[in-house]
């Protein structure tokens, strides 16, 4: 079994805890060890790392909103330190999909810690525009959305437009909403989707689901920006 | 074959077509044109396709860099053929190969390069010996031999020895590639070749360059940038093909065979050739020409052995070794500058921390992001002492240094590697002597091995007097 990053051979203890099945390692100690979950306290809203309970994004967002804020909360795993960028480089950008393996096996575990108790609720990727699809060949929130227990529905459709990580933030926080819903539900919903930045597109989707009447809309998220 | 009477391309756009895409071997991405464009090209079959893979009966083989490894082979849920296809993974930085795009080569007519009346501007001499080996060269190119390796000791000045053969090649109006594996040598030549031919067309080619075009008659690239071509060079000379990524990863001789015509002429340059060459040359197999001696004459320096009893124990809490430091402060020549090797990154990094020197002193390894910068400095005089991994080990000059090997016992430092760094002392006419010593904790063939072929290369030197 090599590395999936640095395809260094991942070498195993041996034993009596190997006999129990276990979901397959695809990271190395050493690759692991460079990814930095975050911990302690956080944004209660968000989960940025910080030590107020509403950060200051957060404020803003509630002020913007008016106390409407259609997402109810984000929960993200790791920090976005530099070793993250590369991989998530490496994975959306370069295209390569076996990246994104070791992602899923994370992002599963943290559901199961945060959101198993939720009953009746579905999972929805943020998809990508047509044309960004045809060029990456995969949508990266849909291959997290489908490590999850629960349904993962993609019903959300996206128009085409600068690539957000190329945009400034004001650009970011004033753009139009590139999404639309194929079908209407009312169940409680979880957006799926790789990094939480500015949470504007988060924010974006999450109005669509507000104005059918969905109960309550989360967000799960692999790194907080 | 293309007609010119056709209407969408002029000869001129012709033939600026073919000087960008002939010999180069592309992912549609890597194709600068809009749909419309392209699918006209393809329609005068001025690209044709291949597979991208080839299966092999127990494995399938990537056919841009020619990995076949497992482990290398992802699998990826296409989302437009809604099919698993297979891609590679050894190669996937430099743009994704997958089953189903093809990739593509130039088919359209073939590129005249032009024929230099005197390309050559550079006004240095070549010593005696020195130009031996380069008039071989030149009759090696004139003859259409297919290889000649080129042994030469480092500091013999290999560079200039280049030029007579590449002028030559240059005036019978040949495509020439210059490989090395290693992008601070790219970038260290690239100016020099640039006074050295004038009015070539010269593009430098790694990771990150400025320039990515790769239309240029002459071309220096890190061995990783030749996977993009296929039957492009007439002339392909591969310099230290002994070098640590070009004799581990079987791609890129793949790459470096793909890249040159059928019938063309590869020169291997090195200093401290593997077994295989070795063996080779003993038993007249290749043909070859020795260069033993430095262009200044002086012999190379010599190794000394230097024990140190608690290594490992004053490595582990990030101390120099006892005798280095007394070493050093005992130097013959304290106003040489510097270059220690060591085994590891993080090594470089805890050692940088550790002493007050009351001088500067800087560390680099591959994945600093300022490496460039500070061989510049330290090449300027800026920085009194280069901590280094063995990324500095070959192909950089550096006018006035004294070298130490820290824990030369390790495994990284072969009997190549450690003659490469012993050659990075004295390499200047002005200071043509410095001092190497290898700080070990238990003599290591490889140490023995370099020291015995340092002195027999200065022995056959001697004997050329």
């Amino acid at each position: 079994m090599k590395c999936t990053w640095c395809f260094e051979e991942i070498i195993v203890d041996v034993n009596w805890s190997t006999l129990i099945p276990k979901p397959p390692t695809y990271l190395c100690d050493t690759c692991e060890n460079k990814l930095v979950k975050i911990t302690g306290q956080r944004c209660m809203m968000c989960s940025r790392e910080s030590k107020m309970k509403l950060c200051s994004d957060c404020t803003y967002w509630k002020e913007h909103y008016k106390g409407e804020d259609p997402l109810t909360s984000n929960y993200s795993l790791f920090t976005y330190n530099q070793h993250m960028q590369d991989m998530i480089a490496k994975w959306k950008y370069r295209g390569d999909y076996e990246v994104g393996k070791a992602f899923q096996s994370y992002f599963s575990q943290g559901f199961k810690q945060k959101f198993s108790k939720m009953k009746n609720i579905i999972a929805v990727p943020i998809p990508l525009s047509e044309e960004r699809l045809e060029e990456r060949r995969f949508n990266q929130a849909l291959m997290l959305a489908e490590a999850l227990t629960i349904p993962c529905e993609e019903i959300l459709e996206r128009d085409h437009s600068e690539k957000q990580s190329k945009k400034t933030r004001y650009q970011r926080i004033s753009s139009e909403n590139p999404f639309k819903l194929k079908k209407t539900i009312n169940k409680s919903v979880i957006l799926v989707d790789d990094i939480y930045t500015t949470g504007t597109t988060i924010r974006h989707a999450a109005s669509l689901f507000k104005q059918v009447g969905c109960e309550a809309i989360y967000a799960y998220t692999l790194i907080r920006g | 074959m293309l007609n010119t009477k056709n209407p969408l391309y002029s000869t001129t756009d012709l033939q600026e077509l073919t000087k960008r895409y002939s010999g180069k071997l592309l992912l549609r991405q890597e194709i600068d044109m809009t749909q419309d464009e392209f699918s006209s090209a393809i329609k005068h079959q001025l690209f044709s396709e291949t597979p991208p893979f080839k299966s092999k009966s127990f494995f399938y083989q990537c056919q841009r860099c020619g990995n076949n490894k497992k482990y290398y082979l992802g699998t990826i849920p296409c989302a437009v053929c809604q099919k698993n296809h297979y891609y590679c993974r050894k190669c996937v930085e430099m743009g994704r190969v997958m089953t189903c795009t093809p990739l593509y080569i130039w088919n359209g007519p073939e590129a005249n390069w032009e024929m230099h009346e005197n390309p050559c501007t550079w006004s240095g001499e070549l010593t005696s010996v020195q130009e031996k080996a380069s008039k071989r060269m030149v009759e090696a190119i004139q003859n259409r031999e297919k290889v000649l390796l080129i042994w030469a000791v480092c500091g013999a000045g290999k560079t200039e020895m280049l030029f007579p053969g590449i002028t030559e090649a240059l005036k019978m109006g040949k495509r020439i590639c210059l490989a090395t594996p290693r992008a601070d040598v790219v970038r260290e030549l690239f100016p020099r070749f640039k006074e050295a031919f004038q009015d070539v067309s010269i593009q430098a080619l790694y990771g990150g360059s400025p320039d990515k075009a790769g239309n240029a008659q002459l071309i220096l690239a890190t061995t990783h940038q030749l996977i993009r071509y296929q039957e492009a060079f007439d002339l392909m000379i591969i310099d230290e093909v002994d070098a640590f990524p070009f004799h581990m990863d079987p791609s890129l001789p793949f790459a470096a065979n793909r890249a040159k015509k059928t019938t063309s002429t590869t020169i291997y340059l090195t200093a401290t050739p593997r077994k295989i060459h070795r063996k080779l040359v003993e038993q007249k197999k290749i043909p070859h020409v020795f260069v033993p001696i430095r262009y200044h004459g002086f012999p190379l320096p010599v190794p000394t052995l230097t024990l140190c009893f608690s290594l490992k124990k004053q490595l582990k809490l990030n101390q120099y070794p006892t005798p280095f430091l007394k070493w050093y402060q005992k130097r013959k020549n304290p106003s040489r500058q510097l270059l220690i090797f060591v085994s590891t990154i993080d090594l470089a990094q805890n050692l940088k921390k550790s002493h007050d020197f009351q001088l500067k002193v800087e560390s680099v390894h591959a994945e600093d992001p300022e490496r460039e910068e500070k061989v510049q400095l330290f090449r300027k005089k800026k920085i009194d002492i280069l901590l280094t991994t063995t990324i500095l080990e070959r192909g950089v000059t550096f006018p006035s240094v004294d070298v130490a090997v820290i824990d030369a016992s390790h495994d990284v430092f072969d009997e190549a590697a450690l003659v490469q760094i012993a050659g990075r002392a004295g390499r200047n006419s002005n200071d043509p002597t410095g001092e190497v010593v290898f700080f070990h904790d238990g003599k290591t063939n490889a140490m023995v091995q370099a020291i015995r072929s340092i002195q027999k290369m200065n022995k056959r030197g001697e004997a050329l007097k």
